[in-house]
């Protein structure tokens, strides 16, 4: 269950940080992206895959979730 | 030699590591790799912030180094107890040339020691009686320190010592902020995870305290320095700059900064962060918490630096980019003869770095603007992110190294022969013995500031001062000279 920091990058992509495992990389693909509910697995560029339970709406970023390996 | 192709210096790095063992070499190589500036990610091509092999010479440093000594320490009104046995906090002290403005002694502290000295007794029946006592002790002879920290040496986590307690006890008597740092010796692989662990504190027991408080009058231009530790004066160099370009500067992070700066720090517009790898934590902590944007920027030599000061000024109004503009022009004319003096004296001279935190890729501009060419670079704790920074600044097929080896580096220098070496004291007489010219770029070799346009025209003159000597000329003993060599002198 580690902790995932979501940014924007300078660039304007939505990037996922690890800071236990040193990992951040820009999101390719996000389950649930709705207004109404956002989350579910999230694929980041390097192919890993984390969890977070779905939201009730998208979150304002940077946010810090706690997430599962997906 | 003249530059090398990918191919050679693959060569070089499998030749390198020829005397290790199997294991050992399959765990070196990982760490060594020719640089591809095409890659967007270093991942594919090296591995860092691993364990340093038992057996090979490493030069990293600890966790409590990473703590005491770079991020806490420079913090000049507090005092910062080596909570431990007396030899980690005195060989440490004043090592690293923080310089504050202040009394020593009587408000400020930095280059002083504070331990608690343990004893056997202290291991055997636990520390924190006397850390309760040392506290109140601090307190009567030094009655304006603004708090104290607690910087864990290895023994308090192995014995198991409470100082979280002592410390929340310790602070409502003496109604200032104590606060404890689990930053012990042994965890993590090197000074990276201190820098963490005292950022993590930072963030849980300085930002919070003026949350409610908004009597602080703030203004559109307030900025903090974050991550730059002052070394000869540093940040005293990229301050003026900033200021000059009509921005206020709120806090240092933190050389020359104070307890009650850090405080106010989230009651700024914008986060400057110059050591990324040592203070990216407590931004991107900011950025979450009181929406404070960062941005990172790089104050070696005229190219970056204006290149950092129109980026910075990119988040202000017109005002503030009209001023960068001027302080530009301003000094680029004074960079002017400075380069004009030192560029023919350096003109294609070969560097090579290892060295921590931001140097290895933010030092290669200052190099480039006086010709030189940096053609090997690594870090002693970098992690993949300040790699993915450095591949797209260096050349193509140029050594990159990770936490190397005393053997290795010396057989890098032997066969790439670099016209100056950057590194630590630990490297330094090895490779003068080697007639190479060597700057300790630690603590800037006992100069500095090397920050900012005034810092710029130190490094100039200290690399011309260091390659140029001719003392490099005279390491053959005229009696050994052979006939070429004495020519060569005659001429």
């Amino acid at each position: 269950m580690p902790m995932v920091m979501l940014r924007e990058n300078a660039a304007g992509d939505m990037t996922l940080y690890v800071a236990k495992k040193d990992l951040e990389d820009v999101v390719t693909s996000i389950e649930f992206d709705q207004p109404d509910k956002w989350g579910g697995t999230i694929t980041i560029g390097d192919g890993t895959s984390f969890y977070i339970d779905p939201l009730d709406c998208p979150p304002k970023l940077p946010v810090s979730l706690r997430a599962r390996r997906g | 030699m003249s530059t090398m192709t990918t191919e050679q210096t693959e060569a070089l790095i499998q030749e390198v590591l020829e005397v290790y063992p199997e294991k050992a070499k399959k765990d070196r190589a990982k760490h060594l790799a020719a640089n591809d500036p095409t890659l967007e990610q270093s991942n594919k091509c090296i591995t860092s912030n691993k364990k340093s092999l038992p057996g090979v010479m490493t030069i990293r440093g600890c966790a409590y180094a990473g703590s005491k000594g770079v991020v806490w320490g420079p913090i000049k009104d507090m005092i910062h107890i080596s909570h431990g046995p007396v030899g980690c906090g005195q060989y440490s002290r004043a090592g690293r040339r923080n310089y504050y403005v202040g009394t020593t002694g009587v408000n400020t502290f930095g280059t002083m020691n504070f331990t608690s000295d343990f004893q056997e007794k202290d291991i055997v029946f636990g520390g924190d009686k006397k850390l309760d006592k040392l506290i109140s002790e601090i307190d009567t002879l030094f009655p304006l320190n603004k708090g104290i920290s607690v910087q864990s040496e290895c023994p308090i986590g192995l014995i198991g010592d409470d100082i979280e307690a002592v410390s929340k006890r310790k602070s409502k008597e003496i109604d200032k902020p104590v606060v404890p740092v689990r930053c012990e010796g042994f965890r993590g692989v090197s000074q990276s995870l201190g820098h963490h662990i005292a950022n993590d504190t930072i963030r849980d027991w300085v930002l919070p305290t003026r949350d409610n408080d908004n009597s602080f009058q703030t203004t559109p231009y307030d900025v903090s320095i974050i991550g730059d530790y002052n070394i000869g004066g540093d940040a005293w160099s990229s301050r003026i700059l900033l200021e000059e370009m009509g921005l206020r500067v709120v806090s240092q992070w933190s050389g020359d900064g104070t307890l009650s700066e850090m405080e106010l720090t989230p009651k700024v517009k914008l986060n400057l962060l110059h050591c990324y790898r040592s203070m990216n934590y407590i931004s991107r902590h900011m950025e979450e918490k009181y929406g404070i944007p960062w941005v990172e920027y790089n104050f070696f030599g005229p190219t970056k630096i204006a290149e950092s000061l129109r980026k910075i000024a990119s988040y202000f109004d017109d005002s503030i980019k009209e001023g960068a503009e001027r302080v530009i022009a301003k000094y680029n004319a004074e960079m002017e003869p400075i380069i004009a003096k030192f560029r023919p004296r350096l003109e294609g001279k070969r560097v090579m770095l290892y060295v921590g935190g931001l140097r290895p890729r933010h030092t290669i501009g200052a190099y480039e603007d006086l010709g030189m060419e940096v053609v090997g670079a690594g870090y002693e704790f970098g992690h993949n992110d300040d790699y993915d920074r450095t591949i797209k600044e260096m050349g193509n097929a140029t050594l990159l190294y990770d936490d190397v080896t005393g053997y290795e580096f010396e057989e890098f220098v032997k066969a790439v022969k670099p016209d100056l070496i950057g590194s630590g004291i630990k490297e330094k007489y090895i490779f003068q013995k080697m007639g190479i010219p060597f700057r300790q770029m630690h603590s800037w070799d006992y100069s500095g500031p090397y920050h900012g346009y005034d810092g710029f025209a130190i490094f100039a003159r200290d690399m011309d001062m260091t390659l140029n000597n001719p003392c490099w000329g005279k390491l053959i003993a005229p009696w050994k000279a052979t006939g070429s060599e004495a020519a060569a002198k005659a001429a």
